[in-house]
This record gives C-alpha cells, sequence and structure tokens, in this order.
C-alpha cells in the first residue's frame, strides 16, 4: 500500500543521503595558479584515481562513491574523444560537459531509486589564469562555476576556509601543493606525499595539457 | 551531443572504434567498384632502426593518376608519444585511419589510465587494416609502417603491414609505398646496425632522392618551394619531428657531395 511522502521530505531525505555518503570520503581541493590548475587529492591508494584527464586542457576529479564517479569519468572521456572526432579538438570543452554531467546527475537525483552519491569537478586551462575554469558539480546536478581554489567532498567548509586565509594565485607548484595538503589535513594530522593524488593541468602546452605529479617528484616539492 | 552512458553489459571498454559503431559515427564501407576517376594516393615512406629507436621518413608528394595533386602532403604522424606511423597507399583513407588510430591510442589510455603496450598498438593497427580490407578490394587499399619505442625492453623496433592486415615485425629497416622497392635497396646498401640516428636520418634523406629520381610518384627535394620530407626520430625521449632546416641542410651536403663526385650514374 503506497504511502504519501511530501515531496519536500523526499528531496530532503535524498539529499541527506547524498550528503552522508560523500561525506565519508576525503576530500579534494583544486587551484588555480600560475602554472595552470593543480589538483590535490587525498587519496592512499595509487591505482584507484580520483584525479584523471578527459581531454587536452580538461581534467576530471571526483569524490564519494568510487564506482559512480568512475562511470562518469569514462563517459565524459568518451563524450570528449567523440566531440573531438566529430568537430574538432579546439570545440571540446568544460562547460557543455559539465553541463552534461548536471544533466545526468540531477535526472539521477529525481528519477532513479538511489541518488549518486558523489561529487565532481571538470576544470579546464586557459592561456592567462584569470580565464581558468572550475565547474564544481553535486549530487543533485547543481552547477558551480568557481574562481582561485574550491574543495570537493566531506569537511568541504572548513578545508575551504582553511586554503582560503592563505591562498594566493601567483603560487608555485610547491607551494600550492604545501598548502593544499596543509589544508587539507587539517590541524591535528599531516599529510604524506604517500597520502596525495597531485595532477596538474599546465598552462602553456600545445597539447595534452594533463600530468600527474607523484614519486620523487611529488615528495621533492613538499620538502 | 549527449553524454555517452551504456548499461554494463553493452559497455564498449576503451575501444574507440566499438564506441563509434554504437554512436553511429563509424564511417561506411564503400560497396561500389573503384571510382573511374583517379583518387589522391600517398608513396613513398621508410623507417629505420638505429641505436636511439627508429628513424622514420616520408616523402611530400600526392598522385591522383599521372597527375601530382599535392606537393606537401604529410605521411609521417605521432601515433601517440611513443611511437609513430607512416603511411602510403589511397589518402582519403589512409588519414581516417591514422585519425582513427591515433584517437584509439588516447582514448584507451584515458579510460584505462594506462598506455597499450607498444604490441598492442601494432595488432590495433593491424586489425584497422583488416578491417579497411573490402575497401582495399575496391582500390582504396592502405599500407602503414608503425614504429616505436618499446618502454619496457627498451628498444626500438618497427613493424609493415600488408594490405590484409598481416603485421610483420622488421628487425633493420622497412619501407612501403609506390618507391618501396628503390628506398629498399638504397637502404640496405647503406644499412648498419650500430648506427646512431644522424646517420640514419641522412641514409633516410639520400633513400628518398634516389628513389625520386626514379620513381614518378616520389616528389624529391623542392629547394625552390623549401619542401623537404617529413623525418622524424622515435627513441626514449618520444616522437620527435627533425626540423625542416636540418633536413634541408642534410639535402644540401648531398647534392654537393654529389657535385664534387662530379654527378652521379643516370
Amino acid at each position: 500500500m503506497p504511502f504519501y511522502v511530501a515531496p519536500e521530505q523526499l528531496m530532503k531525505d535524498r539529499a541527506d543521503f547524498a550528503r552522508k555518503g560523500i561525506a565519508r570520503g576525503r576530500a579534494l581541493t583544486a587551484l588555480s595558479i600560475g602554472d595552470g590548475i593543480l589538483i590535490c587529492a587525498e587519496n592512499r591508494s595509487n591505482t584507484l584515481r580520483k584525479v584523471s584527464e578527459i581531454y587536452d586542457r580538461i581534467a576530471f576529479a571526483g569524490v564519494g562513491r568510487y564506482n559512480e564517479f568512475d562511470q562518469l569519468r569514462i563517459a565524459g572521456v568518451r563524450h570528449a574523444d567523440l566531440k573531438g572526432y566529430t568537430y574538432s579538438r579546439e570545440d571540446v570543452d568544460a562547460r557543455s560537459l559539465a553541463n552534461q554531467y548536471a544533466q545526468v546527475l540531477g535526472q539521477t537525483f529525481t528519477h532513479e531509486m538511489k541518488p549518486m552519491e558523489v561529487e565532481i569537478l571538470v576544470a579546464e586551462v586557459a592561456p592567462e589564469p584569470h580565464d581558468d575554469q572550475m565547474f564544481h558539480v553535486l549530487y543533485d546536478g547543481t552547477v558551480n562555476d568557481e574562481a582561485g581554489y574550491t574543495v570537493l567532498g566531506g569537511e568541504a567548509d572548513s578545508i575551504a576556509e582553511r586554503l582560503g586565509q592563505t591562498y594566493d594565485g601567483n603560487w608555485g607548484v610547491g607551494e600550492a601543493v604545501t598548502a593544499a595538503a596543509a589544508a587539507l589535513a587539517g590541524e591535528e594530522r599531516t599529510l604524506e606525499a604517500d597520502d596525495l593524488e597531485v595532477a596538474i593541468l599546465v598552462r602553456d602546452t600545445g597539447q595534452r595539457a594533463f600530468q600527474r605529479i607523484e614519486g620523487d617528484e611529488l615528495a621533492g616539492l613538499m620538502d | 551531443m549527449t553524454l555517452p552512458l551504456f548499461e554494463a553489459g553493452g559497455d564498449p571498454g576503451p575501444n574507440f572504434a566499438a564506441l563509434l559503431r554504437s554512436s553511429g559515427l563509424a564511417p561506411p564501407m564503400p560497396d561500389n567498384p573503384a571510382p573511374d576517376t583517379a583518387i589522391t594516393h600517398a608513396t613513398t615512406v621508410v623507417a629505420i632502426r638505429c641505436r636511439q629507436g627508429v628513424v622514420m621518413a616520408g616523402d611530400r608528394r600526392a598522385t591522383a593518376g599521372h597527375l601530382i595533386s599535392h606537393r606537401t602532403i604529410e605521411k609521417v604522424f605521432p601515433a601517440d608519444r611513443h611511437s609513430g606511423v607512416a603511411i602510403a597507399g589511397a589518402a582519403g583513407p589512409a588519414m581516417e585511419m591514422v585519425r582513427l588510430f591515433q584517437l584509439q591510442l588516447e582514448h584507451y589510455e584515458k579510460v584505462e589510465g594506462k598506455a597499450l603496450s607498444l604490441d598492442g598498438k601494432a595488432n590495433q593497427l593491424g586489425m584497422m587494416v583488416r578491417n579497411n580490407l573490402p575497401a582495399a578490394m575496391q582500390g582504396f587499399a592502405v599500407v602503414p609502417l608503425f614504429a616505436g619505442y618499446d618502454r619496457s625492453r627498451n628498444i626500438g623496433r618497427l613493424f609493415q603491414y600488408d594490405v590484409t592486415g598481416g603485421r610483420y615485425e622488421e628487425r633493420e629497416y622497412a619501407v612501403g609505398g609506390s618507391g618501396s622497392l628503390h628506398a629498399g635497396t638504397v637502404i640496405k646498401l647503406g644499412y648498419r646496425s650500430d648506427a646512431d640516428a644522424d646517420e640514419m636520418i641522412d641514409l633516410a634523406v639520400s633513400a628518398l632522392f634516389r628513389t625520386a629520381e626514379e620513381d614518378s610518384a616520389t616528389g624529391g627535394p623542392d629547394l625552390v618551394r623549401g619542401i623537404y620530407p617529413v623525418v622524424a626520430v622515435i627513441g626514449a625521449d618520444g616522437f620527435q619531428r627533425v626540423d625542416d632546416s636540418d633536413v634541408e641542410s642534410r639535402f644540401r651536403d648531398l647534392l654537393a657531395s654529389l657535385e664534387n663526385q662530379g654527378g652521379d650514374p643516370g
């Protein structure tokens, strides 16, 4: 026998469910700096990635349930590659991809049994720092266009506050990684290179700006 | 363009060609006999192994029947960071094959988070050539050369294909296209197994020069317009195209040395 549930209550329950799932995972942050867009995630795994390449100047990052955001990541790569094949490489942009993600997440949020427990970031590096684009898409399809820096995942507000106190768009890569790690860690713990997954969309490369920073290179930057 | 999402059972995985088919974007196969009008053909390409990896080169001429249709066509392309592909045959389908091959390698790398092995790439290209067989029977044959630096073995490797998709790994050099007979002979005479890239670039340049003298479909260096063959070296640090100015000076040296010898037997 069906029970009546007020739409407000239904949406609220779904949102609470998704938020709880996301808050259980570890956070990540993206910063626009002189050298490009740096994405720094707390992730102890070297194989299950949170940050990855989508296209020449576009990167993807996700927090929450791995299988759900990884499915979105692959769909994004397909979308970008098909679009680049059909039109041209320069026609592939982050905004339209973020909108596609928003459609899918919004649709799933209202129509499916269970909303996706993910938050994702689509970042596109531009020749000039003030043209960098970072789209933060929430579990219900809400899109936020962020400038400077953004934080995704559990405790995002407090991490963003810590980062906001020091953030400087002229940071070098080393300073940015150190600051991002400190903000993600908070006051009671410290994060080592092994606890982090770091990648950068390098400004001013010909093609495929996405580069991972890992191993000794990352440890060296954090010294 | 919507986001391509698939059910778990129908997912094309990292295969870009399957993704194109499921999106209805795969190019159609010609089912009519070859057209009477001459189609554009790309001609001579060579690949030579050297100490650093592999040298690849191709002339710049495209022909349609007995006419020269393009003077500046390029036949040597990077396939990804550590491999390159050179094409001979029907230019249109060949360019499309290269484009799909490049995309396929990039797509695989992004979806899987890891690049294909060099053998995997060579097989993939073989499959694309084989899939082109019906078109080849209609007169649109494409015969590529594939070369890359194998980072698991730290050597350069090169592969030759036939029109059926047969894949043959060569240890020394490979040639393709209309001038392959002459180019192959020049390389065979000048090849040394311990030579470095610099010498093998000279050998490739000289092979293309000699071939252009014998084969009407192969273009020589065009000193008037400044058009020179595309030469690339694929080594541990990836695919690197040799500067046009460098290729030009090698040609000028070659011409000067021939002049000093008092000409060349015609």
